[in-house]
């Protein structure tokens, strides 16, 4: 049976080069690009060292976009964590049109990035916007002093922030609800004998037993979240001012639309540290689960 | 007063009637380890859960200490209860574990270090103290969950087959350590399980179930020497009782007391058989004997005889010999109903 | 009267109740507006004095026709539907052999490259565009739907490879032998025996693949400039605007054309690929 040894290396070797070839390999470029001049265009290559760091890390708009891109990342995540804990233990029974709310619920998740965002910058128009349209209704606000979501820094990075909560939590209910589903009903059963009420319950039971699928839900979503341009983009392009501006975003206007590839490169490497820290993690969990 | 006592209790799911129960009147005395007994889906742990306040009761009461407990929570009932599983909660420490239900309690630390140690020096886990569940054996586990237990001192006791996940050998003297245990600290106890070895074992009652209704309560000795019906007959005892059909009722007897005619040693009459044996397995101690009736009542039944292996000189496969049963371990139960009946003469 | 538990109970219930509520409102809303906004008229919807939430004149089909008619939504669709069944082709024939050959693969080594495949999804398209742009003008492929087929795989290959692994690990191994005991080479044991038995899998990984596919901005943002080679994605939120002003009677409607189906096919395969993400997590 064995004398195939070399089926095995042919069947994934395909599989291995495209990736080695469209990942790894730009992988590297990026960092090479980083420390080199090239432009759109441009011929030749020079190595200059670390001159794109110093002049990146001399540039206020990315300092900024720096601040912005962990406040992003962090006040997201907070927010995903909470709401996803309380939906999915809502969610945890079987209930009549379970199903249809799941359908519901994924939705966010499931649409496209791109198509979801431009949804939310309608419903947050400054002139249409139907938010406006019930504060007002309500008194809450004047009708001439309306909020203006995209375009006031403040509100903006709240916008922002927000409309990305809002396109992260179905991935990470789906996540803890699979964890939770994990929990052995008779574990619940003896806290409840033993006397533990609810929050108990929920905390010091529930919760703690739930922490590795919850790692695994927030470093993923730290990562997809830090390296995400596509919300901002659309939403404000990073304004007003760049006071939305991200890591990813300016690489961007940067690399992409500015034509400077070795800056652009160079800001993009910035990510680099947060995905090594974030992947250990993610091993770590992932080494303890097959122990256990 | 009786320490639990049900009332017409009954629990009918939804979908299907597996392990359904139905009309059951129940009273434990103080003290006593009661076993609930029956085969899967015979609503045992169904009722035991709804004693724990697991499962909620289609109608009927439950009564704990003399009062209703059917409106209170599980922690409200003054119960502990040790799973099949254990349920031992993984991320703590086995003393974590113990001390979990005093704790929700809020009963202050030092008493809780106290009832600790008190638990687990009863159980002889003290030095176990600092691992986690994963770490230790199952039967280390099975000790750590009766010490979760008995730590909060309850009213009642509640196992759902707590010995069904040990391996064969280690079974037999855990059953023996809970049973010396459970007189020593003298709560009453309710233990479920589908092996009647354990029953007759550790039951000071034993209630024989069968598919949500209970068919006999009594001692090992009730319910073995006197079933009630040919369920609790044929149930208990291994290889179980030989039943066969006669006019309107049927005769039973154990294979213990089917013996070759002149080795039975009981009193009284005998009534006697030619039996065939056509084939016999040697187990150590004894060995039994499947066979068919030659002429006679009961002509080509099959039946079987457990005899001593001291005894069993020439009783060879393909032999035929006179084998006798005495009246007085005659059971005799009503063909219709199955359940016992007074005893009759055979004819012959 | 009601006593503590079944109080209790029922408090719980209400509340339970209105956490599915809320959430199921706030996380659909925007769709649920996007339905409304299709189907309402412009001058409906400019008027700050209507109440937004009712249709204060009669509904129109009007954004739908301009939608369909007037812009290169049509196109745009299938660019993506186009590039979508390459992809998923090009994924197929590469992930299900390496993702069996890995799932197979006896010692530690197995697995290990199946996680490192993984972790390369994780690396982000906003790391890798920057040389990946030079790369695609370097072949020429610039502004062409074919830059996107190129680089599309690089994460749809890693994705669909462990998903396969998870499958492919839950088929026990007595069969593959007892395949090759009855007379099939392992290759003809995978084509004759794995594959029949895995399309349930197999359909899950081209159903995500394919919503992969048209979930992606960046590469496409990048890679494609004008209007009539661009994808679904990129093509609503970018060009269906006169200067500074969306249309979004029709901007809408497009959204809502988009989202709906592939929500919809998603919530079907979702219970499948959960079922493989766990069966495959153990072992």
């Amino acid at each position: 049976m064995r004398q195939q040894r070399w089926l095995g290396p042919v069947m994934f070797m395909p599989a291995i080069i495209y990736i080695v070839a469209l990942v790894g390999v730009p992988f590297l470029m990026a960092f090479v690009y980083s420390v080199g001049d090239v432009k759109v265009g441009s011929e030749g290559y020079h190595f200059v060292g670390l001159h794109n760091f110093k002049s990146v890390l001399q540039n206020p708009t990315f300092l900024l976009a720096l601040r912005n891109s962990f406040l992003f990342t962090i006040v997201s995540q907070i927010l995903v964590l909470i709401s996803a804990t309380m939906l999915s233990l809502a969610l945890k029974n079987a209930f009549p049109g379970r199903r249809f709310f799941r359908f519901l619920i994924l939705l966010p998740w499931v649409a496209p990035v791109s198509i979801g965002s431009i949804g939310w910058k309608w419903i947050l128009d400054s002139l249409y916007s139907v938010i406006n349209w019930v504060l007002v209704r309500f008194h809450f606000v004047s009708q001439f002093d309306t909020p203006v979501w995209l375009g006031e820094p403040k509100l903006a990075m709240m916008s922002v922030i927000l409309v990305h909560t809002w396109h992260m939590m179905p991935f990470a209910t789906v996540i803890l609800l699979a964890g939770l589903t994990a929990i052995p009903k008779d574990i619940i059963e003896a806290a409840a004998v033993d006397g533990s009420g609810f929050f108990r319950t929920q905390f010091q039971i529930i919760l703690p037993m739930m922490l590795p699928i919850i790692s695994v839900a927030v470093l993923f979503g730290a990562i997809f979240t830090f390296t995400d341009m596509t919300v901002i983009y659309i939403l404000t392009r990073g304004g007003p001012y760049d006071t939305t501006q991200v890591i990813p975003s300016l690489a961007f206007f940067t690399g992409i639309l500015g034509s400077d590839l070795a800056e652009g490169a160079a800001i993009s490497i910035f990510m680099v540290p947060l995905l090594v820290i974030a992947t250990y993690f993610v091993l770590r969990q992932a080494h303890r689960a097959e122990v256990t | 007063m009786a320490v639990v006592e049900t009332r017409k209790l009954t629990k009918i799911f939804k979908r299907g009637n597996v392990g359904a129960v139905v009309n059951v009147d129940l009273e434990s005395r103080e003290g006593e380890f009661l076993v609930l007994l029956g085969p899967s889906g015979s609503g045992k742990t169904t009722l035991l859960r709804m004693i724990a306040g697991l499962e909620e009761p289609t109608s009927g009461e439950i009564l704990i200490g003399g009062r209703v407990v059917n409106d209170l929570t599980p922690r409200e009932r003054g119960i502990a209860m040790v799973f099949q599983s254990y349920a031992l909660y993984p991320h703590l420490t086995v003393y974590k574990n113990i001390v979990f239900p005093l704790k929700a309690q809020g009963v202050p630390k030092e008493k809780r270090e106290r009832q600790a140690e008190w638990a687990a020096s009863l159980l002889g886990i003290k030095h176990l103290f600092h691992r986690r569940p994963r770490e230790l054996s199952g039967g280390e586990r099975q000790r750590v969950a009766v010490a979760r237990a008995i730590v909060r001192e309850p009213l009642l006791f509640l196992l759902d087959e707590p010995l069904s996940n040990l391996d064969a050998k280690l079974r037999a003297s855990a059953r023996e350590e809970l049973e010396q245990f459970q007189k020593r600290i003298g709560t009453t106890a309710i233990y479920v399980t589908h092996d009647q070895v354990e029953a007759m074992a550790m039951g000071d009652r034993v209630v024989v179930m069968s598919l949500g209704s209970v068919r006999q309560i009594g001692t090992p000795a009730d319910v073995y020497d006197e079933p009630a019906d040919t369920f609790v007959a044929t149930f208990l005892g291994s290889p179980p009782m030989n039943l066969l059909p006669a006019d309107d009722f049927i005769v039973g007897f154990r294979p213990e007391h089917f013996l070759p005619a002149g080795v039975a040693e009981r009193p009284g009459e005998h009534v006697s058989f030619r039996f065939h044996i056509t084939h016999s397995e040697y187990l150590g101690a004894e060995r039994i004997l499947y066979g068919v009736f030659d002429g006679g009542l009961f002509h080509d039944r099959k039946a079987v005889s457990r005899i001593p292996s001291t005894h069993d000189a020439g009783m060879n496969d393909a032999s035929t010999h006179t084998f006798a049963v005495a009246q007085q371990d005659l059971k005799f139960f009503d063909r219709q109903t199955e359940k016992r009946t007074a005893p009759r003469r055979l004819p012959s | 009267m009601a006593s503590p538990k079944r109080f209790r109970t029922w408090f719980a219930l209400i509340v339970t109740w209105i956490v599915r509520l809320t959430f199921a409102v706030l996380l659909a809303f925007p769709f649920y507006w996007m339905l409304i906004t299709t189907f309402k008229r412009t001058t409906d919807l400019y008027n700050l004095d209507n109440n937004p939430f009712i249709f204060n004149e009669p509904p129109t089909l009007e954004h739908l026709r301009l939608l369909f008619t007037e812009t290169m939504f049509l196109r745009w669709v299938g660019n993506t539907v186009f590039a979508g069944i390459i992809v998923v082709i090009v994924t197929l024939l590469l992930a299900v052999p390496a993702a069996y050959a890995l799932a197979r693969l006896t010692g530690g080594w197995g697995a290990q490259v199946g996680i490192a495949v993984f972790l390369t999804y994780l690396v982000p398209s906003t790391l890798l565009f920057i040389p990946l742009s030079k790369v695609v003008a370097t072949l020429g492929l610039q502004d062409t739907i074919w830059s996107v087929i190129l680089v599309y795989p690089s994460f749809t290959i890693p994705f669909s490879t462990w998903l396969l692994m998870g499958f492919f690990k839950s088929i026990p191994r007595d069969l593959d032998d007892a395949a090759m005991v009855d007379g099939l080479s392992r290759w003809g044991a995978f084509v004759k025996l794995m594959i029949p038995m895995s399309t349930s899998g197999i359909l899950t990984v081209v159903i995500f693949a394919f919503t992969l596919v048209t979930q992606e901005f960046v590469y496409a943002l990048t890679f494609i400039s004008s209007a009539s080679h661009q994808t679904v994605g990129v093509g609503v939120p970018t060009f269906l605007v006169r200067g500074d002003v969306y249309y979004w009677g029709s901007l809408m409607a497009a959204c809502i054309i988009t989202s709906l189906p592939i929500g919809i096919l998603y919530n079907f395969f979702l219970d499948r690929f959960i079922e493989g993400f766990t069966v495959g997590a153990v072992k």
